[in-house]
């Protein structure tokens, strides 16, 4: 079986390939979640699971993972935020099983992972549901209100991943809503909370390989443009597409690390 | 209406897909739902964007979830959730918005529902039911248990008069014959005003049709309503809604747009707070001329 971190390479690779020849942005975001996304689709979801991508602008990194599944073919991907695709830039309704919800508004994928984890107690079904969430997003009210309601309801079977990159759509997280420290938050909420690393793939490994009860937060601590130089932690990563010469550089240092 | 609701529910809490959610309303009405359902009763609390959004996962699981608050606080607090969640994704989720109109009374204008339809009608895959009288409740909510569409269902009170014998369920049903123009009245409205007209002078006294589906494309209008408006010519519609995206503004591109004319047109609606004071259903609708002498006063007696 192939290496995690050589499927991640090359989906980083494929991911930038993707931006560039369709020259459009949100790159950051896909690279503070691409090796998050690819370990839960590789090595946790089974055929009873349910994944909703909160952060809808992180849809190319989602893409990416599906391709590395074979779920997606390069044809596909090629049409990228195109004329009269179905690959837009946050996920699209009613086209694909492994994408469940149209997100892209943020604070709606807690909410709708809630009522399917509800909806799997009520029927008796196996399963369970993973969301992956933006740090910028807990801004929106109704998360909080989500994590109410599924720690009232004893939600056990979801869990809640932040990509904690620390950069929102017009600052940094602090600067524009400073909720440090989120975990202490989280906690008492009375919710199931641990930490990781966000680009270790072996601190991925370990907090998905607990069979822990939830209604359970993963904050996962990332870098926004992870693996480009240029990129990491800049706030242009978030809109700004590459240029040529960028995209080369960006390619080397991926293949390179 | 409400409690025909919350009877036929409970006749079919049966129904294994039924899961009920309420925005923490409902005290001395819905408990025996409460008991039947059991665990498929949820509070979800004063959060109704959480609400919404939560059952739109419940029906992407396969259930058949209803969802319950005065109206206001479903359509236009969580109008994103509606958006997004349910219609975009054709999911089979039923709201219920208790308290239609002035409904809510001296409650006051946050609790009013007056532009409920027309804001809810602009999204994709979603229907409207108006319930005019009790037992049009307990038809819709039997024939919502498997429709498979985001529905909004609009209760409010009853006001049937007594004497007055209602034909079998359809979206649009006549209740009145005469002479004059053709009258459509949406939902409970229909009431009180068909009590007053029944009195006129063949002459001048309405074809009163109630309406009680939308949008209008989702029902045939009946050829005796054309044939009506064809021998009249004077079409006037009365609705407890504003003017902006109501029936009134509907049921003309509807009718014009299928080469079914008329020469006159007139429309009561809702006009927000009049006199900027606030009172009962009944005082609002006479303020915006909605109480039967207002209407009769339009009519050319």
């Amino acid at each position: 079986m192939e290496a995690v971190s050589e499927i991640i390479r090359k989906a980083k690779a494929r991911l930038l390939k993707m931006h560039y020849e369709s020259g459009v942005g949100h790159i950051g975001g896909n690279l503070s979640a691409l090796d998050l996304l690819v370990y839960l689709h590789h090595h946790v979801l089974n055929e009873n699971d349910v994944f909703v991508l909160s952060k809808g602008h992180s849809v190319g990194a989602l893409y990416i993972t599906l391709w590395s599944l074979g779920k997606l073919r390069d044809e596909d991907l090629r049409r990228f935020h195109g004329e009269g695709t179905k690959l837009s830039g946050h996920p699209a309704p009613n086209w694909l099983p492994e994408i469940r919800c149209a997100t892209g508004s943020l604070g709606h994928g807690l909410p709708l992972s809630a009522g399917l984890a509800l909806g799997k107690n009520l029927k008796s079904e196996p399963g369970r549901i993973f969301c992956l969430m933006s740090d910028g997003e807990w801004n929106e009210g109704s998360n909080w209100e989500a994590v109410i309601f599924a720690v009232q309801n004893r939600l056990e079977r979801l869990t809640f991943i932040v990509d904690c990159n620390e950069l929102q759509g017009f600052g940094t997280t602090k600067e524009v809503a400073d909720l440090e420290p989120l975990i202490e938050k989280f906690r008492s909420f009375k919710l199931h909370v641990e930490e990781i690393d966000g680009h270790s793939i072996e601190e991925i490994a370990e907090a998905f390989s607990k069979d822990v009860p939830g209604p359970r937060a993963v904050i996962a601590h990332t870098v926004k443009g992870h693996g480009v130089s240029f990129m990491e932690n800049k706030l242009e990563s978030h809109y700004l597409p590459v240029s040529a010469e960028q995209y080369e550089q960006a390619l080397e240092e991926i293949n390179g690390s | 209406m409400r409690r025909v609701l919350c009877e036929t529910l409970v006749e079919h809490a049966g129904d294994a897909g039924l899961v009920f959610l309420t925005g923490d309303l409902g005290f001395m009405a819905l408990e025996p739902l409460r008991d039947v359902l059991g665990e498929r009763f949820i509070n979800a609390g004063v959060a109704e964007q959480n609400m919404i959004s939560v059952a739109a996962g419940l029906a992407m699981s396969g259930l058949s979830p209803w969802v319950y608050s005065i109206a206001p606080f479903i359509y236009a607090r969580a109008f994103e959730q509606i958006r997004n969640d349910v219609c975009m994704h054709d999911l089979p989720v039923k709201f219920v918005g208790n308290g239609g109109g002035y409904g809510y009374g001296v409650m006051g204008a946050t609790h009013h529902a007056l532009e409920d339809y027309g804001v809810i009608l602009t999204l994709e895959n979603m229907h409207v039911l108006v319930p005019a009288f009790a037992s049009d409740v307990s038809t819709m909510t039997r024939r919502l248990l498997g429709f498979p569409h985001p529905v909004y269902l609009r209760l409010g009170r009853c006001e049937k008069p007594k004497d007055l014998v209602l034909p079998d369920y359809a979206p649009w049903r006549r209740l009145l014959s005469g002479g004059g123009c053709v009258m459509v009245i949406v939902g409970p409205l229909a009431g009180p005003i068909i009590g007053a007209l029944g009195n006129l002078e063949e002459r001048v006294r309405p074809n009163v049709w109630v309406l009680t589906e939308l949008p209008l494309e989702n029902s045939t209008v009946p050829d005796e309503f054309v044939q009506d408006l064809q021998q009249s010519g004077h079409l006037f519609v009365v609705e407890e809604h504003v003017s902006q995206g109501g029936v009134g503004q509907m049921l003309p591109h509807y009718l014009l747009t299928r080469g079914i004319s008329f020469r006159k047109f007139s429309h009561k609606c809702a006009l927000g707070y009049v006199s900027s004071l606030y009172g009962s259903q009944v005082f609002h609708r006479k303020e915006c001329g909605l109480d039967p002498a207002g209407i009769i006063s339009e009519l050319e007696v």
